[in-house]
């Protein structure tokens, strides 16, 4: 399965459009991904660990907030797609 | 460096002002040299903040998605996002901050009481303490469109040896 970095973290991701990793679940692939990215981390994780509210990961086509968030299984040929919201005041 | 054209400018203060007191938001089209950007395009888009309009903007990952796809049908990249401040100076709130992306332009629109004032744009430090502001050029002309050059030579030296440089490259 592969990850999709969206374009303003490819900077922290080697440059890369997408990375492929073998895991389970969601949060074994972001996992994954940030230990292999390490800079990533703050910005798709608050300061207590948890997935920040503006950041948004599908499998395929579907929300993990409508699956089983970070424990959604995955398998070979899915695709995770980290999709920003962009918001402020 | 973000060059930025008289038109294009004056479209994102347009927008705020018409939202005004409600804050706008779109999508910032362009492209990306690793040194300098471009805009060559503005998405606008609907704030969905509809609870807290006046302090508040929201673009969800559908509006995202629409407008990476318009930014590359025209072979361009969403190289930022502008939103408005009305009754609030060009400057970054600490809830931009908490909600910002690295990489990105934000370019922030003041608009007092109706009237559009300081337009500014800034880049979230990579370690998201706070933002830098990133210089801004408004130009009265062309852009690069497609690897093209359409400014004239001669109508800013510092660009025109810069584009120069990049067609170069390529
Ligand atoms: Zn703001």
């Amino acid at each position: 399965m592969k990850v999709i970095i969206p374009t303003a973290l490819r900077p922290y991701a080697g440059k890369q459009e997408s990375v492929s990793f073998d895991a389970r679940t969601v949060g074994e692939a972001l996992s994954r991904l940030t230990t292999q990215y390490a800079e990533l981390r703050k910005h798709l994780y608050t300061d207590d660990g948890k997935i920040r509210s503006f950041v948004n990961v599908y499998v395929n086509d579907d929300d993990i907030r409508y699956l089983q968030k970070e424990n959604t299984q995955i398998k070979d040929g899915d695709t995770i797609s980290i999709v920003p919201s962009i918001a402020g005041g | 460096m973000l060059y930025l054209s008289d038109e294009l400018a004056v479209r994102i203060r347009t927008h705020a002002a018409e939202s005004y007191p409600h804050e706008c938001c779109g999508a910032v089209l362009g492209s990306d040299s690793g040194s300098w950007r471009e805009v060559l395009d503005l998405f606008p888009l609907v704030n969905r903040r509809d609870d807290s309009p006046r302090n508040r903007f929201v673009i969800t990952p559908e509006d995202f998605r629409a407008a990476e796809q318009t930014a590359r049908k025209g072979g361009l990249e969403v190289i930022g996002w502008y939103h408005s401040h009305p009754d609030h100076p060009a400057r970054p709130s600490e809830y931009d901050r908490e909600h910002a992306w690295p990489w990105y332009s934000y370019v922030i629109a003041s608009v007092m009481q109706h009237l559009p004032k300081d337009m500014k744009s800034w880049r979230l430090k990579d370690d998201r303490t706070e933002f830098d502001e990133e210089e801004m050029e408004i130009t009265p002309f062309g852009t690069i469109n497609g690897g093209r050059v359409n400014a004239g030579e001669g109508d800013h030296p510092d660009r025109a040896s810069a584009l120069r440089g990049q067609a170069r490259k390529r």
